[in-house]
């Protein structure tokens, strides 16, 4: 079964119809590279799967649980909105890193506030925190960090914001973990450093979908391609498909347009 | 004479502390209730908080503290004239009569509380939405994004004009003489009245002086402190 499940999703800005009926699926440990141009609604389209926009009409189904659904007469409570969001991680543009904490606590943070939910926590409090700052520092070392673990995002290069970005929303375990053109900040040299994690996350088996402009990264990391115009899906395909034998001409003129 | 002055301005300067901290100590928290309030989604909410910070900010403290002050007693007496024994007014003109002090308290608090308030909101209205975003893609619930990560942008932002209103406040204790309360300018002017001496006056300045340069250096550390990030 499909782990993301998108069907006819549907999202105007007033008048402005950005995504016009957009409806794919995703296996597990696949890695989905949606590309196209700016204003093509790639970017409102992970907004509305992590909730940070609220579609007009379609459904959204993660690992068997449905996050969004127009048709279904029951509405979604907060908390169910906020449990849901667990399921999905997201990684920004512009890192987002809380300014006033440093590496560790950014990566601990919300998993010391969901712990707090826990009926043992007062009992087992230090040890609790114990295992979450272990937790922490193990998705800290994946991205190479190991040694910035007391210092302040306004201390960071931003490739590593963005890899510390990247570490906090991996320790909330997501099922999904989306990435919004999360090199587009960054210097060419620094862009490697954070695509070499993606890399390497991909390596372990992690389902990812990134918004990207990186082609050559789309091309060589993806199981999947989606090429997006005007809020619909033009061509949906494995890079070779995409890249090599496109079917729309729209498609074609987006690639030999930047390649 | 020098010691009697001194002992005497010391003895209103007291008084001046006293009315500064407990403005401060209600107007802090006051402020970020009227924030809210300003910010707030309910349309009915939000007009009455900035209705209030209008009229705060658009007349003279000086006049509000007569208000505050007089009010309730000019209620009463026009009921009395009327003839009338409403109840609803004897209630207001009973229940709001405050003593000299608490009126000045009042008067202070919620004016002080409508200036902090603006401080507070422009402060919150600058975080960046990435922030809120950020944090409930993490799953944190709005109290818990609130408290555990913008709150302390915002007081790193506010400290500066923060202090600017603090150090205003300062010298604004010295309208409550004009309900005879005794604060350290009462004092000195009545060495003016009794003693016909001008120096105590110009004496009382170096407590304020002495005061706001104090208050300068602290908010000098607590800036200085929150270095550490940038936001």
């Amino acid at each position: 079964m499909a782990i993301l499940e998108v069907k006819n999703l549907k999202k105007s800005f007033g008048r402005v119809e950005v995504l016009k009926d957009i409806s794919f699926t995703l296996e597990k440990g696949q890695v989905l590279s949606i590309i196209g141009s700016s204003g093509s609604g790639k970017t409102t389209l992970l907004r509305c799967i992590n909730s940070l926009e609220t579609a007009d009409s379609g459904k959204i189904t993660v690992d068997g649980s449905t996050i969004f659904d127009s048709d279904s007469a029951q509405k979604l409570t907060k908390e169910q909105k906020r449990i849901n969001q667990l399921n999905v991680g997201l990684v920004f543009q512009q890192f987002h890193l809380f300014p006033q904490h440093n590496v560790l606590k950014n990566v601990t943070l919300a998993m010391e506030l969901q712990a707090k939910d826990r009926p043992d926590y007062k009992k087992n409090k230090k040890q609790i925190h114990a295992e979450i700052e272990a937790v922490a520092k193990d998705f800290i070392e994946k991205v190479n960090l190991s040694d910035k673990i007391n210092s302040y995002p306004c201390e960071l290069s931003g490739g590593q914001q963005q890899r510390v970005a990247i570490a906090r929303a991996l320790a909330l375990n997501p099922k999904i973990l989306f990435f919004d053109e999360p090199t587009s900040a960054l210097d060419p040299e620094l862009t490697v450093e954070v695509l070499n994690v993606i890399k390497g996350l991909k390596n372990s088996g992690c389902t990812m979908v990134v918004v990207t402009h990186e082609m050559e990264f789309a091309r060589g990391v993806s199981d999947e391609v989606i090429f997006m115009a005007d809020g619909v899906i033009e061509e949906h395909g494995s890079p070779e498909q995409v890249f090599d034998n496109p079917q729309s001409e729209r498609t074609k003129a987006f690639l030999n347009h930047i390649g | 004479m020098f010691w009697t002055v001194t002992s005497s301005l010391l003895e209103g300067f007291a008084k001046t502390v006293e009315i500064f901290g407990l403005t401060l100590l209600f107007a802090i928290p006051l402020g970020l209730v009227i924030a809210f309030g300003s910010m707030s989604r309910i349309a009915p909410i939000k007009w009455v908080s900035k209705t209030l910070v209008w009229i705060i900010r658009g007349t003279p403290l000086l006049l509000q503290l007569i208000v505050v002050f007089y009010g309730p007693g000019l209620i009463a007496a026009a009921a009395q004239d009327l003839n009338s024994s409403n109840a609803i007014i004897q209630w207001v003109a009973t229940w709001t009569g405050f003593d000299r002090f608490t009126a000045v308290i009042v008067a202070f608090v919620i004016n002080y509380a409508c200036y902090f308030s603006e401080i507070y909101r422009g402060g919150i209205e600058s975080i960046s939405k990435g922030q809120y975003e950020a944090c409930q893609v993490l799953g944190m619930t709005k109290t818990q994004t609130f408290f555990r990560v913008i709150l302390f942008q915002v007081i790193k932002r506010i400290i500066p004009p923060m202090g600017n209103e603090i150090i205003t406040l300062v010298k604004d204790t010295s309208l409550a003489r004009t309900i005879a309360v005794y604060e350290i300018v009462w004092n000195a002017q009545s060495f003016i009245k009794f003693n016909g001496l001008l120096w105590p006056l110009l004496y009382s300045g170096l407590f304020y002086l002495i005061f706001s340069g104090l208050l300068t250096v602290v908010f000098g550390k607590i800036e200085k402190k929150m270095d550490y990030f940038k936001s």
